[in-house]
């Protein structure tokens, strides 16, 4: 299985470039879990103990409301990560991510993550860079949905 | 100004008509909540000859006249089609037009979609968002055809707002049947829509296409084709393989009132299909009220 993990690792997106030795890190916090499709991954309200890096096919992050049911929010693919409250207080998260389809992600323990990078700031530092890029990537993707750019004039 | 218009690839032929010709509502077919695509036979009988993305100035009659892109193929049989989105009294006005009912057409004005250009066996990427389909429609058809005679890839990646205002539907299932890459994402996600919910520019990194040997083509929102444009570049594809439609207030159509001026360009008559390369990078940042 570990085998299996640090292929998995070694081939993702995510993981592109970073620093020599940050493969075998992620290795020693990870897991492999199987999604069927519709179950979750992460639950609203929950400890972020985890993030996921998926592999090969997509989450949707939701919200339920009384009344409305769920709200998809956004969908994340292949090759990115579900997960973002992990990296830091109060590690709680904040929405629910689902399975879309049936697969196999790799689930990283974040404690033992923030662990390892804590001995390795040098490491840590190029993580968590990544880790703000997808930030950054996903605020502007949120602030551009914010204009409605579809929508009738008449409706803003 | 002239180099700008040269530039664009307008055709010099390129000449329109102050005089609306009345044609007849043949056909009319709702594409989502707010957009009817109308099906136009001249009352003259003589088919008018356009490019991919050039536009029409169409008038309701006793209410008003817009432009409108036409969102049919050219040499395509049948009517010339134009997808309406009912935003306005001219618009609203045209989308309850009758099967039977006349409306006035003028044209066809502006720049197009040169598909001819591109470089044989390139990709094509196509990226749409909203109603910025329609003037792509015809194009997107012709290089699905050219790709099954052998042609390059064809990509295209569509932004909607909602999965129960996904625009062209069907058409978008039949290029991807006719084996092209077709990626639909949503604004706004709703309970049980399996698709990809987020803005266009995310479609991006999982689409197979060869940036160093491909045209693009993007229509719909400015703020959409920016970002778009943007992340294409980002991606490793030359920026003057990049064509985008601008649009103002176009009025006259032939580049007299100046109503649609942006920055050197009157776009009726030089857009509204511009490269972005030299071209729309600037206009992009030209802020206007």
């Amino acid at each position: 299985m570990t085998e299996t993990i640090h292929e998995i690792l070694s081939a993702h997106r995510f993981l592109s470039g970073l620093p020599e030795g940050t493969v075998e890190v992620l290795a020693e916090c990870a897991r492999a879990e199987t999604f069927e499709s519709g179950r979750l991954l992460l639950h609203e309200g929950d400890v972020a103990d985890t993030f996921h890096l998926i592999h090969p096919v997509r989450v949707s992050i939701e919200i339920h409301g009384p009344g409305h049911g769920r709200h998809i929010l956004d969908s994340v693919g292949p090759g990115l990560t579900v997960g973002l409250s992990w990296a830091a207080p109060p590690f709680r998260c904040q929405f629910d991510a689902r399975s879309l389809e049936p697969e196999v992600a790799v689930a990283v323990d974040s404690e033992c993550l923030r662990a390892r990078l804590g001995e390795n700031p040098a490491l840590g530092y190029a993580l968590l860079e990544r880790l703000a890029s997808v930030l950054i990537g996903r605020l502007q993707v949120a602030r551009v949905r914010l204009l409605d750019l579809y929508g009738n004039d008449s409706d803003r | 100004m002239t180099a700008t218009a040269e530039h664009t690839g307008r055709p010099a032929s390129q000449r329109g008509t102050l005089s609306p010709e009345p044609y007849r509502v043949t056909g009319r077919r709702i594409e989502g909540a707010d957009v009817v695509t109308l099906a136009l036979e001249p009352h003259h009988g003589r088919p008018l000859t356009f490019a991919h993305g050039q536009f029409n100035m169409l008038t309701a009659f006793g209410v008003g006249e817009i432009a409108i892109s036409i969102s049919s193929a050219p040499g395509a049989p049948g009517p010339i089609e134009h997808s309406v989105r009912d935003v306005g009294a001219v618009t609203h006005a045209l989308c309850r037009t009758p099967i039977g009912g006349t409306v006035g057409v003028r044209g066809p004005f502006g720049t197009h979609w040169d598909i001819d250009d591109i470089e044989e066996g390139a990709d094509v990427v196509v990226v749409v968002g909203g109603i910025g389909l329609a003037p792509l429609r015809g194009a997107v058809r012709d290089l699905v055809d050219r790709r099954r005679a052998g042609g390059g890839g064809v990509f295209v990646l569509a932004g909607m707002r909602s999965p129960d205002q996904i625009l062209f539907a069907e058409d978008l299932e039949e290029w991807r049947r006719s084996g092209a890459h077709v990626a639909v994402t949503v604004d706004v996600g709703i309970s049980g829509w399996p698709g990809r919910v987020g803005v266009v520019t995310t479609l991006l990194p999982d689409t197979p296409f060869d940036p160093t040997r491909c045209a693009a083509f993007a229509c719909g929102p400015e703020i959409m084709m920016r970002f778009a444009a943007r992340a294409l570049v980002d991606r490793g594809v030359d920026p003057r393989q990049i064509r985008v439609s601008l649009e103002r207030n176009m009025q006259c159509g032939v580049g007299l009132c100046g109503h649609c001026q942006l920055g050197p360009l009157l776009l009726c008559r030089d857009g509204p299909v511009v490269p972005y390369g030299g071209v729309a990078d600037r206009l992009f940042m030209e802020r206007q009220r």
